[in-house]
């Protein structure tokens, strides 16, 4: 009991990921100042962010709405990204959390912080948050099967293994699932669902900070709006980290964690490159990118998988 | 201790609402000269929000007339607490050649209370990010 109120609270949930996610939010605001020739926010900003609005701003309930639902959504965002994050960051780290199947408990654990966003955006009673959490529902049902095709693949490709803890070792004995065909095709989807489980400028429409005045978010304010961010921050973390176990290697002990911290930071990397370079798109061009195009290449890696390739 | 702490972080993650009144658009478009990468308000942690429930600085430029008067009224009673509210340009400072307008209803200071005045017709975006230091070393 003490040792899983560890996990989920200390090492490797909430605290380490809090801190970790921060960091790597200040690398994706650096590298986005440094794209467009600016000097950047300091190291600790997203943490002054943080603690300024938990410690000093005021909540504010909305008069229409209700204001349960209101408080609690951000608290469910928090537990589920965590949650997720343990269930990713123990198989990471070597530690065997001893059940089978945790590949798709993990899935619907990643799902739970955008559920909550749209929950806590309905009850807010705003209009355009009504229309940012209606962009999100949609978002949801584009991207959700390309991420669980996604997964399918890599069971198949590890040999019809449901838990983490086998799909690590099984890269490990062998090659990374990246340095395959079917893998780099996977890489590719994966890192357009993450970019877009994240809200992140392709298709950041739910928050679209120039039409919806950053739409699901619109009426937070103070101490839920840090849950909120500490949400986002671990969702910036363990996603990439997710894509490590799968497709590259994972973690490996000694020098092992420089890489993981390069390969992750690689991702973050790729992940900003994107959204600096790229306009956002209608809510119905990418429900067709995802449908379409992602779940293609998906079904394409599947058919290699089944060749071996 | 912890009161520091507090106020430290919020000096160094100011994020800033802009509020346009009855304006010829030369303070907007200086405001948004400091964003750019000339200037780059991101490096002490200034960020532009889209919702006023974000907000910890509230911009306010242009003459206020008796429209935008309920506006700027309804805008402040609708931001979390402690909020920063800026005049910037003559005519948010002082109401500049409107003053003495028909419509004109009181520089800003005569509706909600100013933390920091910015004069000039449009200020420099130099003027503006002197403010802004002046505003976080002020508290």
């Amino acid at each position: 009991m003490a040792v899983n109120l560890f996990y989920f609270f200390i090492f490797p949930g909430l605290l380490f990921m809090a801190v970790v996610g921060g960091l790597l939010s200040w690398f994706d605001r650096k590298i986005t100042a440094r794209v467009q020739f600016r000097k950047g926010p300091p190291l600790l900003q997203p943490f002054y962010d943080f603690f300024k609005l938990l410690l000093v701003k005021e909540t504010i309930l909305p008069k229409h709405g209700s204001p349960f639902v209101f408080l609690l959504s951000p608290l469910i965002a928090v537990f589920g990204a965590t949650m997720a994050g343990v269930f990713i960051l123990l198989p990471l780290f070597g530690i065997n959390t001893g059940f089978r199947g945790d590949m798709l408990v993990i899935f619907y654990l990643l799902t739970l912080p955008s559920f909550s966003y749209i929950l806590g955006s309905l009850a807010s009673g705003n209009p355009l948050a009504a229309v940012g959490g209606s962009r999100e529902m949609k978002l949801i049902i584009s991207y959700e099967l390309t991420f669980m095709l996604i997964i399918a693949a890599i069971i198949m490709k590890s040999g019809q293994h449901f838990d983490l803890d086998t799909v690590i070792a099984t890269q490990k004995s062998g090659t990374p699932f990246i340095g395959s065909i079917s893998g780099v095709l996977l890489f590719i989807a994966a890192v357009f669902c993450i970019q877009a489980k994240l809200a992140l400028v392709p298709f950041d429409m739910p928050e679209a900070e120039a039409e919806l005045a950053s739409g699901i978010y619109i009426e937070y304010s103070g101490t839920p709006y840090a849950m909120i961010k500490l949400a986002k921050y671990i969702m910036l973390f363990i996603l990439p980290a997710f894509i490590i176990a799968l497709l590259m290697n994972g973690m490996s002990p000694g020098t092992g964690i420089i890489w993981a911290v390069l390969k992750i930071i690689g991702v973050v990397l790729l992940l900003t490159l994107i959204r600096n370079t790229n306009p956002r798109v209608k809510i119905k061009q990418a429900s067709s990118f995802f449908f379409i195009w992602m779940n293609l290449i998906v079904v394409i890696a599947i058919v290699l998988i089944a060749f071996g390739l | 201790m912890t009161v520091g702490f507090k106020e430290y972080c919020f000096k160094k993650s100011l994020w800033v609402f802009h509020f346009g009144g009855a304006s010829c658009n030369n303070c907007d478009i200086e405001i948004l000269d400091c964003l750019t990468p000339r200037h780059d308000l991101e490096r002490f942690g200034i960020l532009l929000v889209g919702s006023i429930r974000h907000a910890d600085v509230l911009l306010v430029n242009g003459s206020i007339n008796r429209r935008d008067r309920e506006r700027l009224l309804e805008l402040y009673n609708q931001a979390p607490k402690p909020l920063l509210v800026v005049a910037i340009g003559a005519c948010g400072c002082t109401g500049g050649i409107f003053a003495e307008g028909n419509t004109f209803a009181g520089p800003v200071d005569k509706i909600i209370p100013v933390d920091a005045y910015i004069p000039g017709c449009p200020p420099k975006p130099e003027a503006i990010i002197a403010g802004i230091v002046r505003l976080t070393s002020k508290k």
